[in-house]
């Protein structure tokens, strides 16, 4: 019945002490900015994530060398790692068997050696690339999206052909003048090298936010696919592989296969005393990857939890601040025959609404702190309902709790007292 | 056949009940005030006229002793109870006038009907009416800091009015204003009084005005020592006291 009353009430009580209202206000500002702010960054990450994931496909597997000494376990660590010896890598031939034994339940085996960045250069024309070498099967399993001509076929690569896979990117840099870049010879400086190579396809550059890219648009750096054994002669790469990805066909039991697959190869590697395989499905790496945003969400939710506590114990301060100066207030409104839950009922929707506002704005902050972290990022960014929903319902809970006991307080005033009060 | 509204006997008032310096304010008040009656309360500072006044109003619980108001015994009664008394029977003038200072006349004079459930049109219709009686009508909107004293205290005796209480209470309304704008001030309690024919009871230190009233009852040292009936002694009668 009075909740309007006291709504007014309360905007009038705030109006009047502005400076005061907004520091008040200023923890559940920054408790529910920085949690609306961190979970919509969170959100677009996980989103992100979730669908270069998806791209790489749910049926891939990684098949990955791992060391035996358990202090150098972690997983993921090696990949990449260069301290590998040629001897103790995974071979073509590995490979080869393998294909003979389980080739009905794979689509692709992913093989690829990185050759570095580079850049190809046409009098004033260039184009930033990263010299990746792959087999056929890379661009089965990495879903390369051709736009013309075609990706590297087995006689490249048996081959050693100097021919290369670009960008749509790098057309646009190299060839503005729309001219069909199929066929076309190109040089490339990786290193100290300058190759000449014949483009063979385009394909489509998507952004992924494994590679967020800085700088003008102009500058991006895209793949350029070249044999794996051109890029091999090259740059002088081992033989063999640290790891590579394995395709599966959709109709078998991956978790049958990552078994299965990580035993066969761990026969070639029974008495090295190095070095052992691990075989990972991409559909648990993203679970795990899932889990960890999961942990990182509960970890950024107790700390917001805890800086909330804190802007509720600031309001609830200063609401203990206000009954004390308005205890005349009070006492006038007891003998102008207000019951006790009246008064509790003022003062806690005055918390409420202090919370309210402050969730509100809190609310506009966080949702330009996401957008900020989005840009920089180079994320795309949607704020998430249900948060919002989540954030004003907390913040007025908050008013709830922490204006309870101050309400509580002047309810409980003993009217004399609070009239005789100076 | 009068109607009493006001019977108190032995009323007893100690504060720190319990305690090593428990202290009797009030020692034993028998009065009885008649409906319609216009009363004033006089004696010296710290008498016993505020406690007592408190204890008419139903803001106080009595130590002991018997009380009845509207024949009515306060002393059972809950706090929810005592508050609904006090909206809607009695209204309460103070001397420093008590309007909430972030309201506006006619937010103040809306209170009390705010918390007797009244609905918004009404209220501030019935606010509006209050406010023109004790000609504020012009400064609705104004907040208390924008008012003079004796425009406050003709806010404050609106607001008293709300509810159309039989009771008025009003504790030194007077003491902080200058002679003339009293006057004005005791003017709107004779109207109440003789027009809306309400029980007035007034807490004064000024022997002149305590004069206008019907009945000037004394206390000292939280007794009643004495009473007077003015209008039988021709010397105070109201009619002859015309200088402000
Ligand atoms: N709530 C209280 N707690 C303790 N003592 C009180 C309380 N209320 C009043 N007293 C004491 O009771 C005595 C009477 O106070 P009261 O306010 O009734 O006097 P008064 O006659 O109204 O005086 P004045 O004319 O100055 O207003 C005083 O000594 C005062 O200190
Ligand atoms: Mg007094």
């Amino acid at each position: 019945m009075l909740f309007l009353e006291n709504l007014q009430l309360a905007i009038e009580g705030l109006r009047s002490n502005k400076m005061r209202s907004l520091l008040t206000m200023l923890g559940i500002i920054i408790g529910i900015g920085s949690v609306i702010g961190i979970v919509t960054v969170g959100d677009s990450m996980t989103a992100s994530v979730t669908s270069a994931m998806e791209g790489l496909g749910a049926t891939n597997m990684l098949v990955n060398l791992q060391s035996k000494d358990a202090d150098r376990s972690a997983s993921l660590n090696n990949i990449g790692g260069a301290s590998i010896k040629e001897e103790d890598l995974l071979t073509d031939e590995m490979i080869d068997t393998y294909m003979e034994a389980y080739g009905d339940s794979v689509i692709a085996v992913s093989l690829s050696n990185a050759g570095g960045p580079g850049r190809a250069q046409e009098g004033r024309l260039y184009a930033n690339v990263t010299v990746v070498g792959t087999n056929v099967g890379y661009g089965t399993a990495n879903n390369v999206e051709m736009i013309s001509g075609r990706y590297l076929r087995d006689g490249d690569i048996k081959a050693n052909r100097y021919v290369a896979v670009v960008s749509d990117k790098f057309v646009s840099n190299m060839f503005p003048s729309g001219k069909n870049p199929l066929g076309q010879e190109i040089k490339v400086s990786v290193g100290n090298n300058l190759q000449t190579f014949t483009i063979v396809g385009v394909y489509k550059h998507e952004q992924t936010m494994m590679m967020p890219s800085f700088g003008p648009d102009k500058d991006i750096r895209t793949d350029l696919y070249i044999p794996i054994t051109t890029n091999r002669a090259i740059a002088s790469i081992d033989r063999g592989y640290q790891n590579f990805i394995v395709m599966l066909s959709s109709s078998v039991d991956a978790r049958k296969m990552v078994v299965d697959t990580q035993n066969f190869f761990n026969t070639f590697y029974a008495s090295n005393p190095r070095y052992e395989v691990n075989a990972i499905s991409m559909e648990s790496m993203m679970s795990a990857m899932t889990t960890m945003m999961g942990t990182l969400s509960v970890a950024v939710a107790v700390i917001a939890g805890i800086s909330l506590i804190v802007g509720g114990v600031g309001v609830m301060n200063i609401m203990l601040v206000s009954v004390t100066e308005r205890t005349r207030e009070i006492g006038t409104r007891k003998a102008l025959g207000a019951r006790n839950s009246a008064i509790r009922t003022q003062f806690i929707v005055e918390a409420i609404i202090v919370c309210a506002i402050g969730g509100i704005i809190g609310i506009v902050t966080g949702i330009a702190l996401g957008y900020l972290g989005g840009y920089l990022l180079d994320l795309p960014t949607f704020p998430t309902p249900f948060i919002i929903v989540v954030a004003v319902v907390f913040s007025m809970l908050i008013g709830v709790f922490f204006g309870y006991y101050p309400a509580n307080k002047a309810a409980g005033l003993d009217p004399i007292e609070a009239l005789r009060y100076e | 056949m009068d109607e009493m509204v006001i019977e108190m006997a032995g009323i007893i008032k100690s504060f720190y009940v319990g305690t090593p310096n428990e202290l009797q304010i009030l020692h034993g008040i028998n009065m009885v005030i008649k409906k319609g009656e216009f009363v004033s309360i006089v004696g010296q500072s710290g008498s016993g006229k505020s406690t007592l006044m408190n204890l008419i109003g139903a803001l106080d619980r009595p130590t002991s002793g018997d009380y009845r108001l509207d024949g009515e015994d306060i002393s059972q009664l809950s706090d929810n109870e005592l508050s609904d008394i006090r909206n809607q029977k009695i209204g309460f003038v103070f001397q420093t006038f008590n309007l909430i200072p972030r309201s506006n006349a006619l937010r103040n004079v809306e209170l009390p009907l705010l918390y007797n459930g009244v609905a918004a049109g009404a209220r501030s219709r019935r606010a509006r009416e209050l406010l023109e009686l004790v000609e504020m009508g012009d400064r609705l909107t104004h907040l208390p800091n924008e008012l003079s004293g004796g425009q406050k205290q003709r806010v404050a005796i609106a607001r008293a009015m709300a509810n159309d209480p039989s009771i008025i209470l009003a504790d030194e309304p007077t003491g902080a204003l200058d002679s003339k704008t009293g006057r004005l001030v005791m003017d709107i309690f004779h109207k109440l009084h003789r027009q809306e024919k309400k029980t007035v009871i007034l807490i004064t230190h000024n022997e002149r005005l305590a004069s206008e009233t019907e009945r000037v009852l004394t206390i000292v040292d939280g007794r009643i020592v004495s009473e007077r009936f003015p209008a039988a002694d021709p010397a105070t009668d109201p009619a002859a006291g015309q200088e402000g």
